[in-house]
């Protein structure tokens, strides 16, 4: 060994030369480094020259000086004020809550339906399982644009609102929106919203509390009532400590439309229904394939132990199942608030369709552009890193 | 159905003359199969078996695959469901009673062929999870507990490691310690060393050894008839959903009665 190791190192050395460079491996893949980076680095400038020169020519600004400027144009649905003497820039924020509203909505609703109809797929139930395959073909396989544009034309077509279709005594269907009647607005009800809050901190504490309680006495205590309890108990008591106001603002039709009550547009339902549906076919088949992905010996093995099904879920499917499903669930969640850009179509004021606007108005494409896209990297990203943490807490040691 | 059970002619066995009413309290079989019957589908896999296993009697079942020897066992803790015969474990007759069902599962531990340890979970924490949440174990105490059955099974220090890091015989062994932390009055192995190494089915056919020194009721599904001749009171031939031949080893090995398993000794030992 030792001979071979010394051969090795004597002749390693007087073969310094100008051959050995050319054929060394780091040699060549530092030459290509610098070789590509320098053809990206001119195309870049390229396009920079080019994009620079013909604003100039056309007479157009560069800059984001723009966005200090007053808008002009009215937009339709917003969470804060907003009027069209208003800067291009609070115009973007209008778009950007109004995207993120419309994302929340839909992750929320895509994993509602997506967890359901993923587990009714895997079923024992015979009718369930080939419903929730059926769902799942339609959804997922006809394509997202479409799907919203369906919805839209759907609730356009809805009767005005002298015709409205009443469902059953609390709210009309137009052509609109949905508008339905909700507890008139009373101080007590922010209070209430604290009390929710605090109702949910506590159900988690309960559990943490439950889970020490089991490993040092040995007694199991079932959370779920409690933290049910605990999360609507909560509010109720506080709502009931407010004089338990029972006033509610009725919708009341009045000349074409109707006043009182609350309206979710038509335009916001189409693309939260069209969005979360498209989307909770892929969370089905993520949710089915993570429960399947646990091997059956696994279940045998807590059930030989004399597990509860409950148990059997909880301690051994679900921990494997989620290590599973939640890397694609991301990629879900990252794609629907993508989707949601599809808003265009149906003429709902998300971050694009206000971009567009701003755009077509300034003529700053390239910045009008660029916001956008930093926007929803952002938004992704943020997405994506809060699910990656959460992905490691699930994660399984093998090495 | 009735045609089915006319045609078989099984020899069933019955290793002890059944005793008089005033002895069976105490004296009775601690598993007694009585004409235990399954089908998948159309395929018949268990034909009228019967079988009785006394506290503390080692059986062996072993046969050609296919021939539901698995089935059997797996019936006996209702991973199948029988579905015909009776199934009696400590006096509890298996119904699709869910507390009788949970009730005969925790008197009965079981080893798989493929281990089945749960990979989200440490060592440690794969030998206590189930005294705490089946018999509400203190955390202390069943740490304890799983740490002086690690030490029976002589892997103590792989406590803190996680299944997927050890070699396949220390898995079988931290299945096996598993199984025990239940603290059951019978174990069933299906094919425990089936999927391992030739050099770690020695060290896990040890610990199976020491636990039948030990006292425990074991019913064993496997192919080491070395493992059977050394340790069992009772070697069962099954094949085709049939009991062949049950006898002691010395009956089973030396004089078989039926030429069914002079074939498959035959076959078994050739090599």
């Amino acid at each position: 060994m030792t001979h071979i190791d010394g051969s090795d190192q004597r002749g390693a050395k007087p073969r310094q030369t100008l051959s050995t460079l050319l054929y060394s491996k780091s040699f060549r893949t530092a030459v290509t480094q610098v070789v590509m980076a320098a053809v990206v680095i001119f195309i870049g400038l390229f396009l920079y020259q080019n994009v620079v020169e013909n604003l100039r020519a056309q007479n157009i600004a560069t800059g984001f000086g723009f966005l200090e400027q007053t808008s002009q144009f009215d937009i339709g649905e917003k969470m804060i004020t907003y009027s069209a003497r208003d800067s291009y820039g609070r115009a973007f924020v209008v778009g950007l809550l109004n995207t993120l509203s419309v994302s929340a909505a839909g992750i929320f609703l895509a994993t509602l339906i997506g967890f359901t109809v993923g587990i009714s797929r895997i079923s024992s139930n015979w009718l369930l399982s080939k419903v929730a395959t059926g769902y799942v073909e339609i959804v997922r396989n006809i394509p997202v644009i479409l799907q919203v544009i369906f919805w839209s034309v759907l609730l356009r077509n809805l009767p005005n609102a002298r015709n409205a279709v009443e469902v059953y005594g609390v709210g009309f269907l137009t052509n609109r929106g949905l508008t339905f009647a909700v507890p008139a607005t009373h101080p007590i009800h922010s209070t209430m919203g604290i009390a929710l809050v605090a109702g949910i901190v506590l159900a988690i504490l309960g559990s943490i509390w439950a889970r020490r309680h089991r490993e040092s006495t040995g007694t199991y205590v079932n959370m779920l009532w409690p933290s049910i309890g605990l999360v609507i108990g909560l509010p109720v008591l506080a709502w009931l400590f407010g004089g338990a106001p029972t006033a509610i603002s009725y919708p009341v039709q009045k000349g074409f439309n109707f006043q009182g009550g609350v309206t979710i547009s038509p335009e916001f339902t189409a693309l939260l229904i069209g969005i979360a549906l498209y989307a909770s076919g892929f969370i089905a088949e993520i949710v089915r394939a993570g429960l399947q992905a646990t091997p059956k010996g696994q279940i045998e093995a807590a059930r030989s132990m004399g597990f509860r099904p409950w148990f059997v879920t909880r301690y051994v499917v679900l921990p494997q199942a989620l290590r599973v499903i939640v890397p694609p669930l991301t990629s879900q969640y990252v794609s629907l608030i993508k989707n949601s850009s599809i808003a265009v179509v149906v003429g709902y004021p998300d971050l694009v369709n206000i971009g567009n606007t701003v755009m077509n108005q300034t003529g700053q494409a390239v910045e009008a552009i660029a916001v956008m896209m930093l926007v929803y990297l952002t938004i992704s990203l943020i997405t994506s890193t809060f699910m990656n943490f959460y992905n490691r807490l699930v994660a399984i040691k093998e090495r | 159905m009735s045609n089915i059970i006319a045609q078989t002619q099984s020899p069933s066995p019955s290793p002890s003359p059944s005793p008089s009413p005033s002895q069976r309290l105490d004296q009775g079989p601690m598993i007694k199969l009585r004409d235990v019957s399954k089908w998948y589908g159309h395929f018949q896999v268990l034909h009228d078996v019967s079988l009785d296993v006394r506290k503390g009697e080692r059986v062996v079942i072993c046969g050609p695959s296919g021939s539901g020897k698995s089935t059997l066992i797996r019936c006996i803790n209702r991973l199948e469901e029988h579905q015909k015969g009776e199934i009696i474990v400590n006096g509890i007759e298996m119904t699709d009673n869910v507390k009788n069902i949970e009730k005969i599962r925790r008197n009965i531990g079981m080893v798989f062929q493929s281990f089945n340890l749960f990979p989200h979970l440490n060592v440690l924490d794969n030998l206590t999870i189930g005294p705490m949440l089946v018999r509400h174990m203190k955390k202390k105490d069943a740490e304890e507990l799983a740490m002086q059955f690690l030490e029976k099974v002589r892997i103590p220090e792989q406590a803190q490691k996680y299944p997927l890091q050890l070699s396949g015989g220390q898995q079988q062994r931290v299945a096996i310690a598993r199984s025990l932390c239940m603290q059951p009055e019978i174990m069933l192995f299906d094919e425990p060393t089936s999927a391992l190494d030739p050099e770690m089915i020695k060290e896990v056919l040890d610990t199976m050894i020491e636990l039948a020194d030990s006292g425990m009721t074991m019913i064993c599904v496997t192919h080491e008839m070395g493992f059977a001749r050394t340790v069992a009171d009772n070697v069962i031939l099954m094949a085709d959903g049939k009991t062949v031949e049950s006898g002691t080893p010395e009956e089973f090995f030396g004089n078989p009665k039926n030429p069914r398993t002079r074939l498959f000794l035959e076959q078994i030992l050739k090599h």
